[in-house]
């Protein structure tokens, strides 16, 4: 209060109205739209799509255009997938394929995160690795699987390492590109307001480089859930635990075509359901709360 | 850092910066503000206003001459705001608190007290997207103002705001800076701003930018930018800005 000063007087007071009359003017008024509504808005046009997407499937089932042996209806799809329900091999396998996924992606952030970090602050490491690094982004990580096999066998290493090659690059890559958009503003402002060194990154760098990190730890998940299934379809053995994209190789290989397409969907809502409810929500939140999404969407 | 009695608050010697190979952006620059003093300089775009501030912030190194500032770092607030849009209003304060050290039920306090010295006591929630032009700068008046050093350097803060809005903010400056007892530095390129603040007023060259002259302002506080004194005081700087600009047209 004491630094307040005299508010008794006259001006100063209509001085802090005039203020308040601008504030308020400006300031934008918010508008507010229930969350049920939100999330209603955005799950309607997906579901109409999907719907329309099976009338065509079971129309072009009906029609006989190809042979029923080769393309199921959805009901048998269904069936398929409810039959591998009731033996608890989806549940097993979807189990499996998750925790690999999540353990997979868990250690290519450990790697990628201080990876991304020297390429991204060191200049010599930048230009050494930097284009390598961005090199491996597009090669496809399947390409790591016949290797791995000569390297460790069927086992879980294997698979780890093909999760590992797809993921710590897209993760690594967020975090350069994170820290390319920081605006050197703000390290300046950092350094007027007496950070350095470790005080700096933690409190100017690193928060002003998140909305890059989050955007690239989505896209490691993606790289980390494709690379994990290339890996399952190829690397089968009993001494490795079912998952996901061995169960779809397992209906192939019987000639079963409705398993082939119950997996096919098992491996795409998995996929889904990791993004709608993990990094959706993750980045939206980092954007929003810098009023980068309109609040409405 | 030596605490001299009466002298400067800021002294400027002898200040040439030049960037890489190219001709110096600032020459042999001399200033002294007063403890206390609100010195305005006044400089056509790109004459180098910013680097100015920037060497005497401590964040550049001049090609040559030196800067010193009494009592330590000087705050400055920038051309833009330059909130972090990642805290809210009070986080923002409350970083340049926790930087200094501040103890954690002091800043929650402190930040509190700067705000409402702002005039934003009830906008501390709010996030950087969320407020207007003119509260942005007055958080980051309170941010600058939270370094609790004596010297505030201002590089045309309001030049991006609407003529209402500044017009607010230079009366809530000068009320700040009394309440304060700050000594000022302030960067314009505008004639009439740097008059209706300014104790003191520095014209800078272009290219390279020099002390050209300087304006004693002696007309008292509350001032009005529309008044007949800073009109007329605007008029003869005006004039020898514009002789100033026209030296460059002959050149070419
Ligand atoms: N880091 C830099 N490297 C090279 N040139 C620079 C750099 N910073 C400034 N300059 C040059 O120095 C000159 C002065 O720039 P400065 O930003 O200080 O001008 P200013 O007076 O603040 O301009 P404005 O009114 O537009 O803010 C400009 O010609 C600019 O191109
Ligand atoms: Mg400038």
């Amino acid at each position: 209060m004491s630094l307040l000063g005299d508010r008794s007087s006259g001006p100063a007071d209509d001085l802090a109205q005039l203020e308040a009359g601008l504030d308020a003017l400006e300031s934008q008024r918010e508008q507010k739209t229930s969350r049920l509504r939100k999330a209603w808005a955005a799950t309607w046009p997906p579901l109409v799509f999907l719907a329309l997407l099976v009338g065509v499937w079971q129309l072009v089932y009906n029609a006989k255009v190809v042979d029923p042996v080769r393309l199921p209806s959805p009901s048998d799809t269904v069936n398929s997938l409810k039959d591998q329900f009731n033996a608890g091999d989806l549940q097993k396998a979807s189990w499996n394929s998750v925790r690999r996924g999540a353990l997979g992606f868990l250690a290519s952030l450990a790697i990628a995160t201080p990876l991304g970090l020297l390429v991204g602050r060191v200049k010599p490491v930048r230009r050494a690795v930097g284009p390598i690094l961005s090199g491996l982004q597009s090669l496809p990580s399947v390409a790591w699987v016949p290797a791995a096999i000569l390297w460790f066998g069927l086992s879980d290493t294997t698979i780890y390492f093909v999760v590992l090659m797809g993921a710590v690059p897209s993760i690594a890559n967020g975090m350069v590109s994170g820290l390319d958009q920081v605006p050197p503003l703000f390290l300046r402002v950092g350094r007027v307001l007496g950070a350095r060194g470790l005080a700096s990154a933690r409190h100017v760098l690193l928060p002003a480089a998140l909305p890059g990190y989050v955007g690239g730890l989505r896209q490691g998940w993606a790289f980390s859930w494709r690379s994990l299934m290339a890996a399952e379809l190829i690397a089968r053995s009993p001494d490795l635990g079912l998952g996901v994209g061995q169960l779809l190789d397992l209906s192939r290989q019987n000639l079963d075509t409705a398993g082939v397409f119950a997996g096919i969907i098992s491996i795409l809502v998995i996929g889904i359901a990791v993004e709608l409810c993990v990094f959706a929500p993750l980045e939206r939140q980092v954007l929003r709360r810098r009023g980068l999404v309109a609040a409405t969407v | 850092m030596q605490v001299v009695e009466a002298g400067p608050a800021v002294a400027v010697r002898g200040l040439t910066k030049r960037f890489g190979a190219a001709p110096n952006v600032l020459e042999d620059v001399s200033l002294a503000v007063a403890e206390g003093e609100f010195l305005c300089i006044l400089g056509a775009s790109g004459c180098g206003k910013s680097t100015l501030l920037g060497l005497v912030a401590d964040l550049d190194q001049p090609t040559a001459g030196s800067v010193e500032v009494l009592g330590g770092k000087p705050s400055l607030m920038f051309q833009e705001p330059a909130l972090f849009p990642w805290l809210t209003a009070r986080e923002n304060v409350e970083l340049a608190l926790r930087l200094k050290g501040v103890g954690k039920q002091d800043r929650r306090e402190r930040a509190r007290d700067l705000l409402e010295l702002v005039r934003l006591k009830d906008a501390g929630t709010k996030r950087v997207h969320e407020l207007s032009g003119g509260m942005r700068q007055r958080v980051a008046m309170a941010r600058a103002l939270a370094q609790d050093s004596h010297v505030l350097l201002m590089d045309e803060p309001f030049a991006a705001l609407d003529a209402i809005t500044r017009d607010v903010l230079h009366e809530e400056l000068v009320r700040i800076r009394e309440s304060q007892k700050l000594t000022v530095l302030f960067v314009t390129h505008n004639v009439r701003e740097a008059v209706r603040l300014g104790d003191r007023v520095v014209l800078l060259s272009s290219r390279p930018g020099r002390v050209v002259k300087e304006y004693d302002v002696n007309i008292g506080q509350p001032r009005r930018i529309e008044s007949p004194e800073v009109a007329a005081l605007s008029v003869a700087i005006t004039d020898d800005l514009r002789s100033e600009i026209r030296r460059h047209g002959g050149q070419s």
